[in-house]
């Protein structure tokens, strides 16, 4: 669905990004597992189309959509909410950005506001809600921009632990009953191997995808996973990946 | 509790230095200090001052009305400037040095060549209300659009908004603050540049009041009208405190 080719950046004549390449095929939940000022968001924002590529391109269903915004929804680290806006006013932006008035931009976004846990925050500013909530927000946001394909950078790294655990289970059930197609970066080893069917393992400056590892779907059903023999074999895969950099 | 009783203490503070400064100033008129014909005592501006009250509220009338068209005038340029400087970056560049150099011409020394060139009426008045307070809008409203979170810019282009609606959805929105601020200041240009652009001549107005009675040497009246002055700017920028509060409904149950 999604396929970024041999895509190499410079910033101000230094590397940030070399000959990298991904690939996301519809229905599935790619995680980009790398450590910080790796080159990811950058990655991300040539993805979305805000930054062109020095080389390389990006193509959606096979179509060249280099450089050109808009064609996915991208969620950033912050949660970016408007703060003179209401929670429904913000999470309708991309509705009524595509022309639709704000009543329909607001009767289209209502029904999800349960699903995304939002039920009763219509009218509040988003400073009235709790850091998971605005988290949510933002996602329900992204998602109705596009459904389809969202880019998500590090959507939980602002969260506290218990939070974090919670919002990582809701976003699961929510992705795959939704059929989204998704691909989320971050930093944090045991997510990566929690949410994803597959990670790619970015290492070094400048950023090169060392590693592609596979994982097996039917894990996330299983409740006690994060605990169990079949997780840490994983961990230690993507670790030794992780240190192993030197090899690719 | 402790937050009002802070409010009121705070308030007590200026209150009392105040009267402090009015008893100074009574004791040395009552003391003979100086001789009340260079220095009238409080009592004698009051009554200057109710005496008068009906001219002096014709006169305030004028000069509130020039401010007012001034202030707008600029309020409507200064934020078009703005949004265009914004939008783009070259003319940011060229335009900005230039914006800063015409601040620093005083207004009282281009107030004549206003009056030479369109006489004694109501437009060079109102033109020099807008040379002096287009820049502090024009400046305080860029600084707050060119303030945006880039982020924030870039997830409405990742939406496919374009520059305009961003603008409009986003910047305007978020730059009340600095637009705030820079008409509060602009406010109380705006008086005194309508009483500069006064005194030069005119048919009304407190500057024209106040040339009047300085050339009657009556220093009762003269204070009485710097009184006027002061509370009309004073008035003039609480008002737009007022719209500041009203304009931002989200502000009114933040933390």
């Amino acid at each position: 669905m999604l396929k970024a080719d041999h895509i190499t950046k410079y910033f101000q004549n230094s590397k940030v990004i070399e000959d990298v390449s991904v690939e996301v095929k519809s229905g599935e939940l790619v995680c980009l597992l790398g450590a910080s000022g790796i080159g990811k968001t950058t990655l991300f924002q040539i993805l979305s189309g805000l930054v062109r590529p020095e080389e390389g391109a990006v193509y959606l269903d096979g179509k060249d959509i280099t450089g050109q915004p808009g064609k996915m929804s991208y969620m950033q680290q912050k949660d970016l909410l408007l703060p003179f806006e209401t929670v429904i006013n913000n999470i309708s932006i991309p509705l009524v950005l595509a022309g639709a008035p704000k009543k329909e931009a607001h009767a289209k976004a209502l029904p999800y506001f349960s699903e995304f846990g939002l039920e009763g925050c219509e009218g509040k500013y988003p400073h009235q809600l709790s850091g998971g909530m605005r988290q949510r927000a933002a996602l329900l946001r992204a998602y109705l921009f596009s459904g389809e394909l969202m880019l998500l950078d590090e959507p939980f790294s602002a969260l506290d632990v218990m939070t974090k655990a919670a919002m990582q289970k809701w976003f699961v059930k929510i992705l795959s009953a939704r059929k989204t197609t998704a691909l989320f970066i971050t930093h944090d080893v045991d997510e990566a191997i929690l949410l994803s069917d597959r990670i790619y393992i970015m290492t070094g400056v400048p950023g090169k995808i060392c590693h592609e590892i596979k994982l097996d779907s039917d894990n996330r059903s299983d409740p006690d996973f994060l605990v169990s023999q079949r997780f840490i074999e994983c961990k230690k895969q993507v670790l030794r990946a992780q240190i192993s950099q030197g090899n690719c | 509790m402790t937050r009002k009783y802070q409010s009121i203490a705070n308030k007590t503070y200026p209150v009392a230095f105040i009267l402090l400064l009015i008893l100074a100033w009574s004791l040395v008129c009552v003391l003979n200090i100086v001789p009340p014909y260079l220095l009238p005592s409080p009592f004698a501006v009051l009554e200057a001052l109710a005496g008068d009250f009906p001219l002096l509220a014709a006169h305030a009338g004028t000069t509130m009305t020039e401010a007012l068209f001034g202030l707008s005038l600029s309020v409507v340029f200064g934020v078009l400037t703005a949004c265009v400087m914004d939008r783009f970056e070259p003319l940011y560049l060229a335009v900005y040095p230039v914006l800063v150099l015409t601040q620093t011409i005083p207004a009282i020394a281009i107030a004549p060549l206003l009056v030479l060139w369109m006489g004694f009426g109501m437009a060079p008045k109102v033109l020099l209300i807008f040379i002096t307070c287009f820049f502090p809008i024009a400046v305080s409203t860029l600084s707050g659009l060119r303030s945006v979170d880039q982020d924030v810019i870039n997830l409405f282009r990742s939406m496919g908004a374009s520059p305009l609606q961003i603008l409009a959805r986003v910047k305007l929105k978020a730059s009340l603050d600095s637009f705030f601020a820079g008409l509060k200041l602009a406010g109380a240009y705006s008086i005194i540049g309508a009483v500069i652009s006064e005194w030069l001549g005119g048919a009304g107005g407190l500057g024209v009041y106040m040339t009047r009675v300085r050339k009657a040497y009556a220093f009762d009246k003269m204070f009485a009208a710097i009184i006027i002055i002061s509370l009309i700017s004073l008035l003039l920028m609480k008002f737009i405190e007022i719209i500041h509060k009203k304009s931002m409904p989200w502000r009114e149950n933040a933390k």
